[in-house]
């Protein structure tokens, strides 16, 4: 079976409609099937709209995502509550360890981002990925830095990757590999993402799944939840009315 | 001895206009930074092809090194001075069938 193909951080100036335009063509051109891009929670409906638009003219899907950035533990929980319910991929940027360890126990949460230039804010060890095994959050790795980054700080960054991605393979959390780009000249194909990914330590299979089945996963299983009559998983409203 | 396989490549490159060799030269440059000379030297990196008006060329490699040569391209981001991507269009084991896919 073909697989589908998703780049869940595509960090796009939303204002620049021709920009726009072109990194989603670009996108759809390079194969991908779903594109997810991070909206402000106030300009939320406006800009979706256009933008699905936009994404159905190239022919390919859309995951509304929002970038989360707490200061503290309660500041989560409270965006995660006010959220949840209207974004389709919450990812949380953890900048301090308090934020990480919450985000990785909350099953609100979909993706646990860490900053890429700051190694000490990498919080992803041990005891984050088994909070993160059992609450289905996956581990997102941009590879945009290692584009743009050169000498001991790209070597610096794939050590740490190497690392975490070992851990993360220890506690069977899911990798996603994502751009994180805002221009098209640094968007690159599915399977060259996959190969990328062999740098810090992820298989062919385990590459090509990190760009196309875990993202997925995400994505369909959130749309379940946010669809009309999903009370749990696997429980559905079918029917309803006095005749029940 | 078993014969080691070798697959073909198709690249294309997006907004710089280099010449063959110059493209070769960002391939070989970007291999050895990602894998260092001995990695380089494993992947048995040659340019075939390359035509200027499509601004596409055929490399061959090991297909054992394939994968890293590939993370190597991906990783360019320059080309002649120039930000520029350049993307793997088709991969064969034979340039008959590379030239078919295309």
């Amino acid at each position: 079976m073909k697989r589908t193909f998703a780049d869940l951080h595509l960090r796009l100036d939303l204002r620049d409609v021709a920009g726009v335009e072109r990194v989603v063509s670009k996108a759809a051109t390079l194969g991908y099937g779903i594109v997810g891009v991070p909206f402000s929670p106030e300009t939320r409906e406006n800009e979706e709209t256009k933008l699905r638009e936009i994404c159905r003219n190239a022919g390919i899907s859309l995951a509304s995502r929002i970038d989360l950035r707490p200061r503290t533990r309660g500041q989560l929980m409270n965006q995660l509550r006010k959220l949840r319910r209207k974004f389709e991929v919450i990812c949380v940027l953890c900048d301090n360890k308090e934020i990480a360890r919450q985000a990785a126990k909350d099953r609100r949460v979909d993706l646990l981002n860490f900053p890429a230039v700051d190694y000490t804010r990498r919080f992803f060890d041990w005891a984050e990925a088994e909070l993160a095994s059992k609450c289905f959050a996956a581990l997102e790795l941009d590879v945009k830095p290692l584009f743009v980054l050169e000498g001991a700080a790209r070597v610096r960054l794939l050590s740490c990757l190497r690392r975490e991605v070992l851990i993360a393979k220890e506690f069977h959390v899911p990798v996603v590999i994502s751009s994180g780009v805002s221009g098209e000249l640094l968007l690159r194909k599915p399977m060259e993402l996959a190969a990328f990914a062999g740098l810090f330590g992820l298989d062919e299979v385990s590459g090509l799944n990190a760009v196309s089945t875990n993202p997925l996963n995400i994505v369909e299983r959130n749309c379940e939840k946010l669809s009309e009559g999903f009370v749990a998983p696997g429980i559905r409203v079918v029917k309803g009315g006095k005749d029940c | 001895m078993k014969r080691a396989k070798r697959r073909y490549l198709l690249l294309q490159d997006s907004e710089a206009s280099p010449t063959g060799r110059e493209l070769l030269d960002a391939v070989w440059a970007a291999v050895t930074k990602l894998y260092g000379e001995v990695g380089a030297s494993q992947t048995g990196l040659s340019l075939i092809d390359y035509d200027e008006e499509r601004k596409t060329a055929v490399l061959r490699v090991w297909l054992a090194a394939m994968q890293q040569v590939r993370a190597s391209i991906a990783s360019i981001t320059r080309l002649v001075g120039k930000d520029a991507a350049v993307h793997v269009l088709a991969v064969s084991g034979t340039l008959k069938s590379l030239r078919e896919k295309t």
